[in-house]
């Protein structure tokens, strides 16, 4: 491949046997070439990382080796052998094992019942039961997994389902583990402890391969790394003969700025002001416990956590649209002005009239209309507007004019108003929602996970204009459970876990350390606070 | 299963002990009848349940009851044997069982719209092709003899007969039904523990839940989805045979009358499971049995007309799918076709 930089050892190197070897592979869908001529070769022990931006081919990759996709060209070698992976099942029986990054467990099922799911012996139950029961016995005392094999799905914490996830893969006698982006929902500390975990099966001689976007995980815990960029293998490197800020550049092709180039923050009054915010949801939870918070304008105010801690509440709440039958209590103020948190104003359409505007967490349901075209999709919450409309009806002409100005300015591509939101890709997709919201010139603007799944030029965009309007004097709550993007944007951060502000810090004068462990919900370095915290922190195992 | 699961169980069982010590002849003769009328519900309930659990949605249980009793009574009619009749009927049931797989499964379309059509078909196929056959304006001539399924007595049962208590229960109630009502409650069980004790089962209920997770086991959810719409298309054959050759003597127009919706309303009522199930059909079963014996229930005070008895059952069916029982989850993933994600 001309475009391989370094190969690690290359195909001369004998000593170690590679658990996988790809040859050649790609795959196309329609017009797109997912993957082109990927040559890759995984030596049997070791953690390999494969990084690249958002759709530059990882998962479509890991998919063929697993039996999801068939791919047009290439040869596939586990172990030295050639072999044809035509479903999950060739895969499960050649030992590979797969994590997905959103876990395929049945959620009312006992751990028991997922991990023999499709592994059973024999048409009855109980055998297999009593039999996965010892095994996980066997697994949870050789690799630190433990889990109550007799929990239902829904009654574990994240870190614990993917446990089960690794269970159900080394039930299945998986050697070569493939992890896609296995990092994204857990804490810190739980996070390293399933490095600890990974670690422990390369010891054992099994083989893992990483996907990751994050270069501090291929740093920190691989040997090898191969990185993918538009849907071609770029380079294969050793980690160790590495550096981020290499990785970098080869991921995007180009040198990035990691870090946000701004001014220091000239706040103002606040405009928004909480003051005691609770919420109890249909189920009777408490997601939100008495939470203040002011934004100023002319600062962006980071939000961090580990997601589910509340931070999606507070920005539905604040975005007009609380969810179904949730209790609302304590005072919210906009410029003054106390915000309704129930009833009929309170409405995302009287929201954006009173100056704010929301990029929602999640693009693909409350930020677009996938099926609609980007022009609909740019007017949308503003499809009263007088300048959209002759008399009774729509002026079209005028909107698709207004959609394409806008996407003309925020880079989108391809720029074509009349493509359905889902042609588009996940940066792209996010810029249409960027663009809609800032160009209506809020006073204050929520933004919720700007940049996730979104690719590296984007996300650097995406920074700029959002630091553009903070210095336009406008306040910003920015919600993100990417400490870096936190840290690098924010001029004040808010740590919430467990519906509650554990404490705020400024950017330059905390570390991610500092921030990790108020995310967990520790407050005091020492000593672990006590109350709310999920069983997942008081196991004796996370604080080795 | 604690309180709250078997409160419909209590619910029916209460009723049934209040009736007997008020009026005992009554109360056998009342449900007896309610236990051959709750027979079609309950097995269209066990086949829409098997579907559901795999997260079919089936609406035309309805449709697929009434095919299989005009094909069981003109197959029992034409050959005179009412075992050929219930081949046919689930012969004919599973054809359309079939289409709403293709529909639902294969071409990934609406299931509700997909058992909208099946019951339109159905609705009209049987009448069309009825009157061409036998020229009775859509009905199949009367079966007699070894055409219809006939009541069998259990063993002992005349010995028994006057033992007090376990007599009537034993000889009138529970013996003296023809053999589709005993088969229909010996699925309650097997549906039990083929869900629960068996891999199928486990299977099954995970590709209702979560498909993604039976797929990436290495397990196809197209087979496994056809495996329990074709259950369904088999219990619905038995419903739809039973109506037409052992409950009544051959093909009415539209005779199933809406028991494939109350089936779909008490299998909400019973959360998608067996037990529950036979409890929640039972009361259907009740409801209409009472209806039958006493066309104007007069309770001193005030006479209830007979079209509201009659009504019963329906308005019952709306209550429970308005919601009023508590909260059904349904299997999560019931309803969408599976399309693997990238």
């Amino acid at each position: 491949m001309a475009t391989a930089g370094k190969s690690v050892g290359g195909r001369s190197d004998t000593a170690a046997p590679a658990a996988i070897e790809l040859r050649g592979i790609s795959k196309a869908f329609g017009p797109v070439q997912a993957n082109r001529n990927i040559d890759l070769r995984v030596p049997k022990g070791t953690i390999h990382g494969i990084i690249g931006e958002n759709g530059a081919g990882k998962s479509t990759l890991m998919s063929i080796l697993y039996g999801f996709y068939k791919p047009d060209a290439g040869e596939i070698l586990v172990d030295g052998r050639p072999i044809t992976i035509a479903d999950s099942q060739t895969a499960i029986r050649a030992g590979i094992g797969m994590v997905f990054q959103h876990f395929k467990l049945v959620r009312n099922f006992t751990v028991l019942e997922n991990v023999i799911l499709g592994a059973e012996d024999g048409a009855m139950l109980r055998p297999s039961l009593s039999k996965a029961r010892g095994v996980l016995k066997q697994l949870a005392a050789e690799y630190q997994l433990n889990v109550d094999p007799d929990a239902t799905i829904d009654s574990l914490s994240v870190g614990h389902q993917q446990r089960v996830e690794i269970l159900k893969a080394l039930y299945r006698q998986a050697d070569i583990l493939i992890l896609d982006e296995p990092t994204g929902v857990l804490t810190p500390a739980e996070a390293d402890h399933l490095f600890r975990i990974l670690e422990g099966l390369r010891d054992e001689g099994k083989t893992i391969i990483l996907i990751t976007h994050k270069l501090r995980e291929i740093m920190e815990i691989t040997d090898s790394v191969s990185v993918m960029r538009r849907g071609e293998m770029v380079a294969s490197v050793r980690t160790a003969e590495t550096s981020p800020e290499e990785l970098a550049e080869l991921m995007v092709g180009r040198k990035v700025l990691l870090n946000v180039d701004k001014q220091p923050a000239r706040p103002q009054a606040p405009v928004l002001e909480m003051r005691n915010l609770s919420m109890v949801d249909d189920e009777g939870v408490e997601r939100l416990r008495g939470v203040n918070l002011d934004i100023r304008a002319g600062e962006i105010l980071g939000l961090a956590g580990v997601s589910g801690n509340g931070q999606t509440q507070l920005l539905e709440i604040l975005g007009g649209y609380p969810p179904k039958n949730a209790k609302v209590g304590g005072e919210v103020r906009m410029n003054g002005q106390p915000l309704p948190l129930s009833g009929s104003r309170c409405n995302a359409g009287q929201r954006r009239r009173d100056g704010i505007g929301h990029i929602p967490e999640d693009r693909q349901v409350e930020g677009l209309i996938m099926d609609f075209a980007a022009w609909e999709n740019v007017a949308f919450g503003w499809q009263d507007a007088p300048e959209f409309n002759k008399g009774w009806l729509m002026d079209n002409a005028a909107i698709r004019s207004d959609a394409a100005e806008k996407m003309e300015r925020f880079d989108v591509r391809p720029r074509d108003p009349n493509l359905a939101a889902r042609n588009f890709s996940g940066g792209n997709q996010q810029k249409i929602v960027v663009a809609r919201e800032i160009e209506r010139n809020p006073d204050l603007l929520l933004i919720g996970q700007p940049t996730r799944g979104v690719d590296i030029g984007a996300i650097e965009f995406i920074h700029k204009r959002i630091v553009e309007l903070r210095d336009a004097g406008k306040a910003i709550l920015l919600v993100s459970v990417e400490l870096d993007e936190i840290l690098s944007l924010s001029d004040r951060v808010a740590v919430m876990f467990d519906g509650r502000i554990m404490g705020e810090r400024l950017p330059d004068q905390t570390t991610t350390g500092e921030l990790g462990l108020l995310m967990a919900g520790v407050t005091d370095m020492s000593a672990p606070a006590t109350a709310g915290i999920p069983p997942e922190d008081q196991h004796p195992e996370e604080r080795a | 299963m604690n309180i709250k699961d078997s409160f419909i169980a209590i619910i029916v069982l209460a009723i049934c002990l209040v009736w007997a010590l008020a009026d005992g002849t009554a109360a056998q003769q009342g449900i007896g009848s309610a236990l051959r009328l709750m027979t079609p519900l309950l097995l269209a309930c066990l086949a829409g349940l098997y579907s559901e659990r795999a997260g079919v949605f089936d609406i035309g249980l309805e449709g697929k009851m009434l095919m299989a009793a005009f094909t069981s009574a003109s197959v029992a009619f034409l050959t005179g044997s009412a075992w050929l009749g219930l081949a046919a009927g689930i012969a004919g049931a599973l054809v359309l069982s079939l289409v709403h797989g293709l529909a639902s499964i294969t071409f990934k379309g609406n299931q509700l719209i997909s058992g909208v059509a099946i019951n339109f078909l159905a609705s009209g196929l049987t009448v069309l092709v009825g009157q061409n056959a036998f020229g009775l304006g859509g009905r199949t001539p009367s079966l007699t003899g070894a055409g219809r399924f006939n009541p069998i007595t259990l063993p002992f049962a005349d010995t028994l007969r006057d033992v007090p208590v376990l007599g009537p229960i034993y000889s009138g109630l529970i013996s003296g039904h023809t053999i589709l009502v005993y088969v229909a409650f010996a699925l309650v069980p097997l549906t039990w523990w083929v869900l629960f004790r068996t891999r199928f089962g486990l299977r099954l209920r995970a590709v209702g839940e979560n498909p993604a997770s039976v797929d990436t086991s290495g397990v196809s959810v197209t087979r496994l989805r056809y495996a329990a719409v074709a259950i369904c298309g088999v219990l619905t054959g038995i419903a739809g045979a039973y109506l037409a050759t052992a409950l009544s003597a051959g093909f009415v127009k539209e005779m199933t009358a809406g028991r494939g919706f109350i089936a779909l309303a008490a299998l909400i009522f019973a959360k998608w499971r067996p037990w529950q199930a036979l409890f929640a059909t039972f009361l259907f079963g009740l409801l209409e049995a009472i209806a039958n014996l006493y066309p104007d229930l007069d309770l001193g005070f005030v006479t209830v007309p007979s079209m509201f008895m009659n009504a019963l059952p329906y308005i019952l069916t709306v209550v429970i799918l308005a919601g009023f029982v508590g909260r059904a989850v349904p299997p999560r993933a019931g309803g969408e076709p599976y399309v693997k994600e990238r």
